[in-house]
């Protein structure tokens, strides 16, 4: 297989089997959660599980004071990586553009000095947060595989994106390629994986709030 | 396989629901819940971190609940729940925790992780593996309707000497009154002075109320240790009393998880809405002094703070009533840092004061609330659970800090206005 060939099954067939899988995956991950259904609550309410529900799924991403001061190298790493993931995914041109030729629209990039920065920073942080998870008491104490495999195929992306970026080693073609198929496989692990936070967080806070919210506490 | 693994099993299949699945589906290990944990802050034991005492429901819920967790038992790669595992996590699910809920107030992806231990509870028992002091705790509750073994006799001789201290007569099954108060075990014994302090300011207020000869046990060992069946037949009981006697509200006395037993899980637990409205002891106070029934003379000039019972706070929505009350008497009040709906446990809720085996580290966690209390140095403290106030009265024992512990509502009797 030549580079080119690599190349165009990782655009081609391989995205579109990494694609499937990842959204079959996804949604069967969210109905079999839905699925299950909850009683409904017959105590008397003091307060509203909607609304309260809504607002929890936006204000648990703010850390309270006392947490924030006894885990800030968590907080601050997990944030960092998150922003930066978010950044070089969404707002890079070359993505954006590779977007565009699937769903039919584009938005603004940023420069790609930001998007360099940015890449770095994930990087960095990431860094922050493997170490963290490893010497820290408790985060040791939790690890287990999984939490080392889903930060693996997390922090290739952004690596083999960087290197792809600033051509760093081997040819065009299959640095692209070697990037595209390590989206690939963080697109397969995802739905499998602890990864699927980035959709559940929303039922799970919403489920937080309302429980909070129905008892007249802002959760 | 024994018969009780396998109820086990059964039981923690029962808890699995939506809420459930979305909490297990996110939690990334991230460890921020062991911070906001006293039994993790206090012993540095990464064991302790909330989320792992969910262990067990967490291994039922994805060999039984996922896909990919079927297809893993099909070839027998899951984790198994089996006696050994639920014997070693006993001490995590029982003696440390209290079902505090500072967890999940933390949790970033918002697991209810108070929830999913309470949820483990039920399997834990249901396998026979829950303490024994529990157990008997729930034993007496079920023979003789009390966890301390207080029955209607021993109520009967606190509620004549009440009589005779205030001139007042202490209502008894009295049908078509506005209010039927219930009492804790702890109340009755340690504490009667609640019953006369709730007697002189509902004199004052010109509330009809009254007290059950067969249903006053406010306090439910059922939700405690976890058996849904148990705490059923304990709301039942007031429940069919509450009906009888045709109140229109149910008072939950000083007591935290009574309140969360018979508010918030009460007609859950019985299927069915009831038929009255069930207030703590607090927001009815609040509502008389809403009204203007409530009249207080003379202030607290010491520096006083409040404690707030978990079960009644955060988990419980009663937060700013206490406050009003407070600020009717007090001159010099201070929040605790951390006060209100993120205030840490005393240490000894959710069964941990019923189980012996947990007295040292209920101790031991003490620490985080003295901590707190240092950083203020008050005079007094007010709170409104009578559990929270033997723990803490124990605790400060303990270090020796001279600190009196104060009954909201025997505090509010005490400042009534003459007329």
């Amino acid at each position: 297989m030549t580079e080119i060939e690599l190349l165009s099954w990782a655009r081609g067939p391989g995205l579109q089997i990494a694609t499937i899988i990842f959204v079959a995956g996804v949604v069967i991950r969210v109905v079999e959660i839905l699925l299950l259904g909850r009683k409904a609550n017959l105590a008397e309410a003091k307060g509203g599980e909607m609304a309260n529900g809504m607002k929890t799924m936006i204000t648990r991403t703010v850390p309270d004071r006392t947490t924030f001061k006894r885990s800030s190298v968590t907080i601050v790493s997990g944030y960092a990586f998150h922003i930066g993931l978010f950044v070089v995914c969404f707002l890079s041109a070359p993505h954006i553009l590779f977007l565009k030729d699937i769903i039919g629209f584009g938005w603004p990039a940023a420069p790609t000095a930001v998007i360099d920065a940015f890449a770095v920073i994930t990087i960095i942080a990431m860094l922050v947060t493997l170490v963290n998870r490893l010497t820290n008491r408790v985060m040791r104490y939790l690890t287990n595989f999984e939490d080392l495999l889903t930060w693996f195929v997390t922090f290739l992306p952004v690596v083999t994106g960087y290197i792809a970026f600033h051509r760093i080693g081997m040819t065009a073609p299959t640095l692209l390629a070697v990037h595209i198929l390590s989206v690939e496989l963080l697109l397969v692990v995802f739905p499998f994986t602890k990864l699927m936070h980035a959709f559940t967080l929303f039922i799970a806070r919403w489920y937080n709030g309302a429980i909070s919210g129905y008892r007249g506490v802002a959760s | 396989m024994s018969a009780s693994i396998e109820k086990g099993i059964n039981a923690f299949k029962r808890q699995v629901d939506s809420s459930v699945a979305a909490f297990f589906s996110s939690c990334v290990h991230c460890g921020l819940c062991a911070e906001a944990c006293l039994f993790y802050t206090e012993t540095g034991d990464p064991k302790r971190t909330p989320i792992n005492k969910t262990e067990p429901l967490r291994r039922i819920w994805k060999s039984e609940f996922t896909l990919m967790g079927r297809l893993g038992k099909m070839v027998g790669l899951t984790k198994k729940v089996d006696d050994a595992l639920l014997a070693e996590w006993q001490e995590l699910v029982y003696d440390s925790c209290t079902l505090c809920g500072r967890c999940s107030m933390v949790c970033p992806v918002g697991n209810d992780i108070a929830l999913m231990i309470r949820k483990t509870r039920e399997g834990m028992a249901a396998a026979g593996q829950a303490p024994e002091g529990l157990i008997g705790a729930t034993n007496r509750s079920v023979t003789i309707g009390s966890p301390m073994g207080v029955k209607w006799p021993a109520l009967r001789a606190q509620i004549k000497h009440v009589e005779e201290d205030t001139g007042l007569t202490i209502p008894v099954d009295i049908e078509d009154v506005d209010y039927m108060l219930l009492l804790s075990s702890m109340e009755i014994m340690n504490f009667p002075e609640f019953i006369e302090a709730v007697a002189k300011i509902f004199d004052k207020a010109g509330v009809t109320w009254t007290i059950s000869s067969e249903a006053f046990e406010a306090t439910n060992s059922g939700i405690q240790i976890g058996v849904s069946d148990i705490a059923a037949e304990l709301v039942q009981r007031i429940v069919d009393v509450a009906d009888k006697l045709r109140v229109k509200t149910v008072i939950s006395p000083e007591c935290g998880h009574a309140y969360m037993a018979i508010r918030w899980d009460g007609p859950n637990l019985v299927g069915k809405p009831f038929n009255f409205k069930v207030r703590h002891i607090l927001e009815v106070l609040d509502e008389l002094r809403k009204d203007g029934r409530l009249k207080l003379s003379g202030k607290e000039t010491q520096k006083l703070t409040y404690h707030d019972p978990c079960q009644i706070s955060r988990r419980g929505g009663v937060i700013d009533e206490p406050r009003r009350l407070i600020d009717m008497f007090a001159e010099d009040f201070v929040e605790m840092p951390d006060g209100g709906k993120m205030n840490w446990c005393c240490g000894a809720g959710g069964g941990v004061s019923a189980n012996e085996r947990a007295d040292e580290i209920r101790l031991k966690v003490f620490d985080r609330k003295k901590a707190q209390l240092e950083a203020i140095r008050p005079d007094g403290i007010i709170s409104a659970c009578s559990n929270c106030r033997i723990h803490l009265e124990d605790g400060l024992e303990e270090h020796n800090m001279d600190i009196p512990l104060l009954s909201l509502t025997e505090t509010i009797a005490e400042h009534l206005a003459e007329d």
